[in-house]
């Protein structure tokens, strides 16, 4: 298992897409984190002055939303990384099956290690600390932006309220676990091109509107809580979308059981297929 | 002569028994049983398609076979622990991450195939990529790639070596480069099996010759026997079907003679002067005379045919056949 481990290590670390997906996540994080926290500011001074209450959805949420305050605010800026950044790790973690069978190395990997459990298992190991890199970049890159953004406005940061720390601490759990996921989904869709257009058309488009479809009836509202996505923000404990008012959440040991779950059940189904079925 | 290496022959053996592969209605290895000795180059032949890739993929654990087995050194290549140590095997030339540097590409494997790192930087040297190292495998020639693959497959020093293909894409001195690497391999009483679509390719590389076409074995014997097989024929066409018939007959050519229908025969063994002059004293009328190709290669590409009625090259009682039940067991031991 050392050895397999030592060699996933390596084709992570020998190639360059971990940190140039580190350096896309920090740089798309502190803009939107720029973005959202000028917007969200912007609309409070607007509803001051028009003397009317405000909500964080602008109406969106149905009166659901949280009224636009500056925790409100704090918390919907500060998880942006666990609400839109998780597709980056997510596809980190998918690139680690992908690229072994796009160009093909799939087949020395497999002669040198015929034991294609053990290699699913090393790929899903290697790939936390470099997830952690992502994280750690997705984090840092939205609470910088944010906070920078909202120091600017004169607005209170919030960065030494405890409960604002965990919610930022625990997203990088959540995001090294959605890169497990990402394994878990290269190992069953293994065509590279197929697979990120998938897990963006799912992360970003099919999730959020699912997520706002479930949440309209009663009877399909606590299935949205078990999407992935939403199971990610329960492990931080808030996200912009509880903000407006459009989804509840799991408890976060629930939401990292749940997302946990996503990955061992796509590792599992990759196992039976593409790692079972003849290679080349 | 092969110098005693601190090989065990008999973990050498490679041994394919009844292997049979099918894709859907296709039987890409129909009941394929031979053996690869060690010391010795063996060539891997057949057209494209024959089921030389899939053969190999079956031997190596990567693709389940329908029926039969396939070892190395009496087992199975799954069943062993870092069995790289054992085998080196090459399917494709191209099996790199672009972005990653030769060097690299090796310090990957290095823990799997349980060497330490140091081995990269000798098998670079071995195939004469020391100055390319550091570069990117992406920008490399075909010719390149083909030594990367070559050095990767070294990397556990095995006894085995299993190239598919591996003079594809290098220019006449890597040719040669490879055929005196492999021989050298060969002589340390390596297995070495090399693959290829062309005979010619190969021809002064191998010891033995395994040929396949449309996965079924159809020759398994060594180069010289094969050789023995190219024998020169006349190819001769007459409008008087039962007077050619007859100047066979006379002549004594029947057992050396193959009909490939009326009027037309390939007689074998004799020069085109001489079936000239025979039918010439019979006064039979010829509208060919012609000098058959007994090329290695048209032997080959007989071979490797698809079968045809009637026209299946006389190639009974030669020497070179060797029945698939006369090979030597694959010895068990380990």
């Amino acid at each position: 298992m050392i050895a397999a481990l030592r060699t996933e290590l390596r084709k992570v670390s020998t190639t360059r897409t971990w940190w140039l997906l580190a350096l896309v996540m920090g740089v798309y994080m502190v803009a939107m984190a720029v973005i959202m926290a000028g917007s969200f500011v912007l609309a409070m001074r607007q509803a001051e002055a028009s003397g009317e209450p405000a909500d964080i959805s602008g109406g969106l949420g149905g009166g659901m939303a949280a009224p636009l305050d500056a925790t409100t605010v704090a918390t919907s800026v500060y998880t942006l990384a666990v609400a839109l950044g998780y597709i980056i790790p997510a596809i980190l973690g998918a690139l680690v099956v992908t690229t072994e069978f796009r160009h093909r190395t799939i087949t020395p990997t497999l002669l040198a290690e015929p034991r294609r459990g053990l290699v699913l298992g090393a790929k899903l190991v290697a790939v936390i600390p470099f997830a952690l890199v992502v994280a750690l970049a997705g984090v840092v890159g939205t609470v910088v932006g944010g906070a920078a953004t909202l120091a600017i406005f004169g607005e209170p940061t919030l960065l030494a309220d405890p409960e604002i720390q965990g919610i930022i601490a625990r997203q990088v759990l959540a995001l090294v676990l959605w890169a497990l996921v990402g394994v878990g989904f290269g190992s069953v869709l293994t065509n590279q091109v197929a697979a990120i257009v998938v897990l963006l058309a799912f992360t970003q488009f099919v999730e959020p509107l699912l997520r706002i479809l479930l949440a309209q009836f009663d009877a399909t509202e606590a299935a949205s809580k078990f999407l992935p996505g939403a199971a990610g923000e329960a492990i931080a404990g808030s996200s912009l979308y509880v903000s407006s008012g459009l989804a509840q959440l799991l408890e976060v040991w629930q939401g990292a059981l749940v997302l946990l779950g996503y990955a061992v059940l796509l590792v599992v189904i990759g196992r039976l297929t593409t790692f079972r079925r003849d290679i080349g | 002569m092969p110098a005693p290496g601190p090989f065990d022959p008999a973990d050498g053996v490679v041994q394919l028994t009844g292997l049979t592969k099918h894709f859907g209605p296709v039987r890409a290895v129909d009941d394929l049983t031979c053996t690869v000795q060690p010391g010795r180059v063996t060539g891997f032949l057949g057209p494209n398609g024959a089921g030389k890739t899939t053969t190999l993929r079956l031997l190596l654990g990567l693709a389940t076979p329908n029926a039969g087995t396939a070892t190395i050194g009496g087992r199975p290549y799954r069943a062993r622990r870092q069995p790289a140590r054992h085998v080196g095997a090459a399917l494709e030339a191209a099996s790199f991450h672009p972005g990653r540097t030769a060097r690299d590409h090796l310090r990957v494997y290095a823990p799997q195939v349980g060497v330490p790192e140091s081995r990269a930087d000798e098998v670079l040297a071995q195939v004469g990529l020391s100055d390319a190292a550091d570069r990117r495998a992406g920008g490399f020639s075909l010719g390149m790639r083909q030594r990367l693959a070559l050095a990767t497959t070294l990397l556990g020093d095995p006894q085995v070596l299993l190239l598919d293909e591996p003079a594809n894409g290098l220019d006449p001195e890597g040719i040669a480069w490879l055929r005196h690497f492999l021989r050298w391999l060969a002589e340390q009483g390596r297995t070495v099996l090399v693959s290829s679509h062309v005979l010619s390719e190969v021809e002064q590389t191998v010891d033995d010759v395994i040929i396949i076409a449309r996965g079924r074995l159809v020759h398994a014997s060594s180069l010289t026997q094969l050789e023995a097989l190219a024998r020169p024929a006349v190819r001769v066409v007459s409008p008087d079907v039962e007077g050619l018939a007859a100047l066979v007959q006379e002549q004594g050519w029947a057992p050396a003679t193959r009909f490939d229908g009326p009027g037309s025969a390939t007689v074998y063994d004799r020069r085109a002067a001489e079936v000239g002059a025979a039918a010439f004293g019979r006064g039979l009328q010829l509208h060919e005379l012609a000098t058959a190709d007994t090329s290695l290669e048209a032997l080959f590409l007989q071979l490797t045919a698809d079968p045809q009625p009637g026209a299946a090259p006389p190639t009974g009682g030669s020497p070179g056949m060797t029945p698939p039940s006369a090979t030597a067991p694959a010895g068990g031991q380990r």
